[in-house]
């Protein structure tokens, strides 16, 4: 059931930005930055939990889960150190997947060359 | 001299010989029979994309010459260009090619801009031998212009694919008694065109832009030498593309005139049915290719005797794109005319 | 557009199910709740790094559009694909400093969001907590 839940909301959220990227003129790096800040809103409002609960990864996965996680990291650093907190919480709770990017990237320019799209 | 940037030659120069390279996606698509030479490797053995264009590029003025049997000492001067930042395309091609070279930059509109130039000092007498050519390549356009060839950023439909492809025309002065494949083909006239800005902001949609700059030159040109779309047997525009095409066509009705054999090289080298290529073939080499490997065979075989090829450039850049400007468009034209001297019906 | 969003619900859906097939094995292997979570998210960005790497992401990506885009092995494809892409111009000033070209703006809105919503918070709490 969890399965069915992750696969329903990751793809209902894939397909709203779907819907962004056909009908408004919006850049693929601009919907991937509003995803993000409207992640951190909608768990600032409290309405982004809730679809964890029931999604899961579906809820974690898509870049609206990114705010949200940076969100929840800004609020539990708060509750830990005070206003420090709110500039600590967010990149410390998102640090494992950043820095596993970054880690790829320069491992994957190390090894992989440029490919012609065609 | 009819018109302002309108030249018709007296002494129309010829055609001696082209030479065109293309990609992968060119060798798949529907010009594929009239390339010189058609590469697999896309990267041309070379140690990056630019440099893989100036390969190509350099391929493209060996065949014309090896074709005109010249060397390159024979040529009074290269004109060309391409789409990479500073002309670098072009400018590593001529490295160690032993003619003088003179660097263009019109974006896309750079091949009709230096044939133009190279039949002009061909015809007034200063060149005896002239070359102009073009080049571009879809990587080194995509990791300049817009995103890493590995990103999964969509295209979206109006955006077109810029042609991995070199065409190198070599001039020649009109007379008899030259050798050539095929009936003769001459440069009857050129038009050098205006700026247009016709307030277009979407960088993913250049051929909206253009078509003005297109429609422009080519009444302009027929304004100052009398022709009419019905006495041409085609007018090739370079890469307006899909939606570009339409919005000239429909401009031209504006001002009363039929574009009936109107085509698009950027529509002609690919086949958008089959290729996913959005709203068609773009770049500096997709009217350079066109020229080279459809519509010089087309002259000679006799398929056309009178065309015209009107090159479309787009001139923003990448921060006056950023920076919220519209596109600028010029379109330059060459009018190419199949026959013994060129001139029958021709210049006043 | 129908087939635009049935290609992006249909890929999207499925990485996200490839994650909560990943976070459940993870889960059950006696990693925390948060553990899982971060877990996951690496292990779909060292995949998503692969497959950029061989060519195959925006491959997928050509069909797949927002479904390809939104989860965070699209994030991960902004990141790796320039450092492929820009090693040629040298791995400081090429492939290191473009990984940030898409995924910087993502990671300074994303932070300043984040810090706002936690000054806002730490003003909020004494009413709210109670």
């Amino acid at each position: 059931m969890n399965f069915l839940w992750a696969f329903v909301v990751g793809g209902a959220l894939c397909a709203a930005g779907q819907l962004l990227l056909d009908l408004t003129a919006l850049t693929p790096a601009r919907i991937l930055t509003g995803y993000v800040v409207a992640g951190v809103a909608l768990s600032a409002a409290g309405l982004y939990q809730p679809l964890v609960d029931l999604a899961g990864a579906g809820a974690t996965v898509p870049l609206l889960g990114f705010g949200h996680l940076l969100a929840q990291g800004a609020v539990d650093a708060v509750e830990r150190r005070g206003l420090l907190g709110a500039l600590t919480g967010g990149l410390s709770a998102a640090s494992a997947g950043v820095t596993a990017c970054l880690a790829c990237g320069l491992l994957a320019a190390l090894l992989a060359d440029s490919r012609d799209q065609n | 001299m009819s018109g302002r940037g309108v030249l018709c030659f007296s002494r129309p120069p010829r055609v001696a010989a082209a030479g065109c390279v293309g990609g992968r996606k060119e060798a798949e698509g529907p010009l594929a029979e009239g390339f010189d030479a058609l590469v697999e490797d896309t990267r041309c053995g070379q140690p990056s994309w630019e440099l893989a264009e100036s390969a190509l590029a350099r391929r493209a003025l060996d065949i014309a010459l090896e074709k005109a049997r010249l060397a390159p000492e024979n040529l009074d001067a290269a004109l060309g260009g391409d789409l990479q930042n500073q002309c670098t395309a072009l400018a590593y091609a001529m490295r160690g090619v032993n003619a003088p070279f003179v660097g263009l930059y019109n974006a896309c509109a750079t091949m009709a801009q230096g044939l133009g130039l190279a039949a002009a000092l061909v015809s007034g007498g200063f060149l005896h031998r002239a070359a102009a050519l073009a080049s571009s390549h879809f990587c080194a356009a995509e990791r300049q212009f817009r995103t890493p060839l590995g990103y999964g950023g969509k295209r979206t439909p109006t955006a077109q694919w810029t042609v991995t492809g070199a065409g190198a025309v070599v001039l020649a002065p009109g007379g008899p008694g030259l050798p050539a494949d095929g009936a003769p083909v001459h440069i009857a006239g050129a038009a050098f065109g205006r700026v247009v800005d016709a307030g277009v902001t979407d960088i993913t949609n250049m051929g909206a832009a253009m078509a003005p700059a297109a429609w422009d030159t080519i009444a302009r040109y027929l304004a100052a030498t009398g022709r009419t779309p019905a006495g041409l047997d085609a007018i090739f525009t370079g890469d307006l593309g899909l939606v570009g095409s339409r919005l000239l066509v429909r401009l031209a009705q504006l001002d009363g005139a039929a574009l009936e054999n109107h085509r698009d090289c950027g529509l002609l080298i690919y086949d958008r049915t089959r290729q996913a290529v959005g709203a068609g073939g773009s770049g500096a080499g997709c009217s350079a290719c066109a020229l080279c490997a459809h519509i010089l065979p087309g002259l000679a075989a006799g398929r056309w005797r009178r065309v015209l090829l009107v090159s479309t450039g787009a001139l923003m850049s990448q921060l006056t794109a950023q920076q919220g400007q519209s596109i600028p468009a010029v379109a330059h034209l060459v009018e190419l005319a199949a026959g013994t001297s060129g001139q029958e019906g021709g210049s006043q | 557009m129908g087939r635009d969003c049935a290609w992006a619900f249909a890929v999207g859906g499925g990485i996200c199910r490839l994650g909560e097939a990943l976070r459940t094995g993870y889960l059950a292997a006696g990693h925390t709740l948060t553990d899982a979570a971060a877990l996951t998210s690496v292990t779909l960005v060292a995949l998503s790094a692969a497959a950029t790497a061989l060519g195959w992401y925006q491959k997928l990506a050509a069909r797949a559009g927002a479904g390809t885009l939104v989860p965070i092995t699209g994030f991960a494809n902004a990141v790796v694909s320039p450092a492929i892409e820009f090693k040629a111009e040298g791995l400081v000033t090429g492939a290191a400093a473009r990984m940030f070209t898409i995924a910087g703006p993502v990671l300074v809105y994303g932070a300043v969001a984040s810090a706002l919503w936690g000054a806002v918070w730490y003003l909020l709490r004494p009413w709210v907590a109670a």
